[in-house]
Order: structure tokens, then sequence, then C-alpha cells
């Protein structure tokens, strides 16, 4: 059990290559922490740098208060899922899960009764004497598990640990992970690049961009008040709608519809935001109204996403199933106004 | 279970092709290699026979050389008690063997370092350790023969034990590197998490799963050192500490005289380790170790 505090860490690869670009972020003691971004955004640089397995450019990352820059990886006490597992092959389930309590010098008790607890918890009893190549996909994502689990470490680090699993594998061994994160009381810290993950499993989230980080937020917060549009775009699927429109005073003028904005933002121009789920099917005279053509319609049962244009912006929003409509109607939907999201045009910041 | 039930089913790609004929197997496949295998093995054989043959079927033209018709170990006998081939034999094996170790030691971590770590000069060295592999022996005998001069180690094995490395362990780093380079980074970098220290990752992950390489690394350098001939002719003039390349050439022809029984049976003991070597630990090139390791 620890905190993490990454002071104005940089790192660079070369001159001209900067993954981690000045991040400050600290990471409370128990708290599951999401980074999550694209692939390329600093995300697993900042994780392995925690780890040890990269040098620091510039800045502090301190464990508790001990500054660790120069600590090597096993003196930090932290454990580490890889998203390829990284399981010897040339030991058995048990020698893979024993390794790093070997390394420290546990007695042979402590190691048989520490692996066949985890081994318990994680199911894997009956699989101690195998091999990793005689392992499935998901009892190796297991054994990785149970191979930082043992070890009862400050922290546990996972990179992107559920990439390499099938979809439903993968809601059901998310869901494992936030029942193994109560039970430890243990800081996690994970990294994905999967808004899903983030939003389930954060208590916070820190959505990073080309190795900036944007905002740091419980999964809420960062739905409901993204601090730019990269973040109001990345976190929710379908995305948000996003519609350049001229202002004055409170007028907002779209290509091809107006409304009253709550309030004056002192912007000339601003993109509105708007998230497909916060289409209103029913228009009072309160609202403003938007008139989409439909090109495309998806039913999945619980939802209806329509997909075409208003005026000549592409939108999609979500709708009521039962809802009939064809391709090349035109749907009438009202906007919650509550749930508007205006940007700066220039610096993509929110305005509200 | 998904490995077992594609066991049963056969890797993808190793299965007949479909419309392949065994008429068309034979002309494309088997034939070329039956040809291949009698080139490659007729000297052998011939060498076989005619150690056998006694002194006056080995000089008989009316008959064909091919065949012996009455099987004598005379030539075997006379090699271990007339001449010094036993030692010739004797000193190879030490030769080989320590210098083989040696340079296996030194290429592993020459290799592994090449490999992994990060550190000013390490790609230099790595050409400057391949440049040296590219360096004829022929050229480097004589500033050697000057070092070995200076060492006082003419006529000692050390001399070569000292001077096969200089290309075993060019050759050796060389083969080392593409196998550690070939081992994913994570297992080490998730060992180092684990708490191991850099040797520990070393030693107990890298150089484990690299053993098929380390095998046919040592398997090479066994190989070169044991047929090696110019330092070995150039540094040993006496009779007692030769090896066997040199031995027998020197020592089994005398100017246009050619003891070929002799030669042939020497010829032939000579082979026999090397051999043997490569039929017990071929199918370790074949094996690969990392499967398994990474995704699924």
């Amino acid at each position: 059990m620890a905190s993490v505090t990454y002071e104005h860490v940089t790192k660079k690869f070369s001159a001209d290559t900067t993954a981690v670009n000045d991040l400050s972020l600290s990471i409370r003691d128990t708290e599951f922490m999401v980074l999550v971004g694209p692939s390329g955004c600093g995300k697993s640089t900042a994780l392995r740098m925690l780890a040890g397995l990269e040098d620091i450019t510039a800045g502090q990352i301190k464990i508790d208060d001990q500054v660790v820059n120069e600590m090597p990886p096993r003196d930090r006490d932290v454990a580490m899922v890889f998203q390829s597992y990284a399981l010897y092959p040339h030991m058995s389930v048990f020698d893979n899960m024993a390794f790093g309590l070997k390394m420290r010098g546990a007695s042979r008790t402590e190691i048989g009764s520490r692996v066949k607890e985890a081994g318990r918890i994680l199911r894997l009893d009956h699989l101690l004497a195998r091999k990793p190549r005689q392992l499935s996909g998901g009892q190796r994502q297991r054994v990785a598990l149970g191979r930082a689990i043992v070890r009862q470490p400050r922290a546990f680090l996972l990179d992107e640990p559920l990439s390499n699993l099938d979809a439903m594998l993968r809601v059901q061994t998310r869901i494992e992970l936030q029942k193994m994160h109560q039970r430890l009381g243990t800081t996690f810290i994970y990294v994905t690049h999967d808004q899903v993950e983030a939003m389930t499993m954060g208590d916070r989230i820190a959505v990073m961009k080309d190795g900036l980080l944007q905002q740091v937020a419980p999964p809420r917060e960062i739905y409901d008040q993204p601090v730019n549009m990269y973040v109001a775009g990345f976190i929710g699927s379908p995305r948000m709608n996003f519609l350049p429109v001229t202002i004055s005073d409170h007028q907002a003028k779209a290509s091809g519809f107006e409304l009253n904005l709550p309030k004056a933002p002192g912007l000339a121009r601003g993109i509105l935001g708007i998230r497909p789920e916060h289409f209103l099917p029913n228009v009072s005279a309160a609202d403003a109204a938007i008139d989409l053509k439909v090109e495309v319609l998806e039913v999945l049962g619980a939802d209806q996403y329509l997909y075409g244009k208003v005026g000549s912006d592409d939108l999609t929003a979500r709708v009521d199933p039962q809802l009939k409509v064809a391709v090349g109607d035109r749907v009438r939907l009202g906007v919650n106004m509550e749930r508007l999201h205006l940007f700066d045009a220039e610096t993509e910041k929110a305005a509200f | 279970m998904a490995s077992l039930a594609r066991r049963k089913i056969g890797k993808p790609g190793t299965g007949r092709v479909i419309g392949d004929k065994f008429v068309g197997r034979t002309i494309r496949i088997y034939l070329p290699l039956l040809a291949l295998l009698v080139v490659t093995l007729f000297p052998f054989y011939w060498m076989a026979v005619t150690s056998f043959k006694s002194a006056s079927e080995l000089f008989d033209f009316s008959v064909s050389p091919l065949w012996v018709r009455e099987p004598t170990l005379d030539w075997y006998r006379h090699l271990f008690t007339q001449t010094n081939f036993p030692h010739w034999a004797f000193n190879t094996a030490v030769v080989a063997t320590v210098s083989t170790l040696i340079s296996l030691f030194c290429s592993i971590l020459a290799g592994y370092s090449l490999a992994r770590l990060r550190y000013r000069g390490a790609d230099s060295i790595g050409w400057g350790i391949f440049v040296t592999y590219l360096v004829p022996p022929t050229l480097l005998f004589l500033p050697l023969t000057f070092v070995i001069r200076e060492l006082h180690l003419f006529n000692n094995l050390w001399a070569l034990i000292l001077t096969y490395p200089t290309f075993l362990i060019p050759f050796c780093t060389w083969m080392l590197m593409g196998f550690f380079k070939g081992i994913p980074r994570e297992l080490e970098e998730a060992a180092l998490v684990d708490g191991a220290t850099r040797i520990q990752a070393m030693v107990r992950i890298a150089i484990p799963l690299a053993l098929p390489g380390i095998l046919a690394a040592a398997l090479f350098a066994f190989t070169l050192s044991w047929n090696e001939f110019l330092y070995s002719l150039i540094f040993m003039n006496d009779s007692l500490v030769k090896t066997i390349p040199v031995g027998v050439t020197q020592e089994l022809i005398h100017g246009d005289e050619f003891f070929w029984g002799e030669l042939m049976a020497a010829a032939l003991l000579g082979s026999v380790p090397v051999a043997v070597l490569y039929s017990f630990f071929v199918d370790y090139f074949v094996a690969g170790m990392t499967a398994g390791a990474v995704k699924g």
C-alpha cells in the first residue's frame, strides 16, 4: 500500500521525441487510477518509469515519500502485469508465481503457502504444474495476475492486461480485477487505450494525449465536464458530436440550426458538443431542436443509432429503438440544453 | 486445451498441400535430395571402405575399389601403436573443449550485453566484433606468431586454446546476439520488477531460453576448433603436441608417399566425434522454446 506521485516528469527518447511531457499526477493510497489515451500517448512509458524500466529524463517519481528515480526496479516493491503476460516459458505455473518470492529470499514453506493461496483465488490450483504454453489465454492472464499478487507489493502496475483476451473474457476479467482491488486494498495503476475499461474500473481517470496529461477526474466528472474537445471526444461511445458554430451574444448558429446558449460565452466562433445520448425524443417549445437527415441506421436491440447530417455537419444520435425510422427520413430531435458543451474553436478548451 | 486440439490436427501449414501428388513430390523433392545425399556421403563411404582394406587389396587395381573383400583392422591397430595418433586425438579434444568453453563464456556475456543493454558505443563494438571475424586467419597468424613467441607458448596446448577464441568469440557472439534478441524483452523486465538483478535475470531467464542457441554455438565452435589447421600447423612442431588434422597430414604423408590405410582410418576416427555430437543435439536447433511465452 502506497501513494505514488509524479512531479513534472518528462521522458525523452531522443532530442525530438518526447514520450511524456511534464506529467504531474498524484495517486492516492489504495486508489484505482486509470491512465487512458491512444497508443503512443505516453501512458505506458509513464508506467514503465514508475516500475523502473525506463529512466526519467526530468522530474521526480515518488512512492510514498521516497524519490525512486535512481532506485533499481527490484527495490521498488511494485508488481507489474504486462500486456503480453511475459510468463517465463521454461517454468511451471508454480515457479512463475514463486519467482518473485524466491528472488526476495522467502522461505520454502512461505512460498508454498502464498502461491497455493493465490492459485486458489485465481482458480489455478489444478494447473500449478503446467507450463505456460499448455494454458489458454485467460489462464495465462490469471497466472500473470497471480505472479503479481503473491508478492503483496505496495502497488500494482497493469499495462493493458486485458487487450489480448476475447471480448467475453475481457468483461469477466474486468469485474474480477475490480473485486481483486477491493479485496487487496492496494494501489492499482492501470494503463489502457479502452475508454470503457477506464470508465468502468477507475476511481479516477487520467486522460493523456501526445505525452501531455489532459484531465484527471473521477469517471463521471470526466464524462460530464470534459475540459477540452479531446477528452470529450475520447470518452463516450459513440463519440460526442462536434458542430462548428458562430456566436453572437447568446445566439449560436450552426450550418443547420440555431439555438440560444444558456449563457453568453464571450466567443465569436465555437464548437458545440452534444453527446449522441443527449438528444430528446420530444421537442418542447423551450428546447432547441434539430432536423437530422438520416443516412445510416443501426439497431442494436437496446439502442438505435441514427447517423446523418444536420445542415452540412455530420451527426450521430441515440434514440429509442422503438422509434420507426427509415434511411432518408428527416427526424426532429430536441437538444438537452443542460447537457450541452461548448468549446473554444481556437484553443479547443471547454467554455462550459 | 486449445494447444492439445491443435497438436492432434497438426500445426497450420504443416499439412499436405492439396493437389500435391506423390510423383510430383518425388521429382521435386526426393530425387534431388537423393542425389545430394550420394554426393555428400560418397567420400565418407570411400574413406571407410579404404580403411578396412588390407595392404594387398589396397593396391590391387584389378578389382573395383568400392568394395572390400576381406575387412581388416590392421590400419587401426597400426595407427594406435605405431603413430602418435592417440596423443593427437587427446590434444584435439582438450583444445577444442577448453577453447569452446572459454569462447562460450565470453560470447554469452558479449552477445547478451550487445543485444540487451544500452550503453555508449554498443553499436560500434558490435560491428568491430563482426569485422574481426572477417579478417582471415592467413593474415592473423603472423602477428599471432609473435605473440605466442613472446609468451613462450610454442609446442604448448595453450597456444591453441588462446588463439582459437580469436575467431570463435566473434562467431559465437554474433550468433548468440541473434538468439538473445529473439527473447521477448518483457520476460526480463518482468524478472527485474519481480526482484531479480540484471545478472539474475540473465542467468535465470535469458540463458535458459537461449539454450538452443547456446548449444548450437557450442557445437559450431567445437567443430571449428576440431578441424582447425593453420594455427595448429604453425604453433605445434613437436609430434606429441599436434592435433589430428595436422598430425595426420604431416606424419602420415611423407613427401609423395601416402600411408593410405592409416590416413583413412585416422580421418574416419577424427570425424566421428563431431558426427556424434551433431546427431545428439540436432533436435535442439529445431525446438522453439519461447513458444507460449507471449500472447496466445
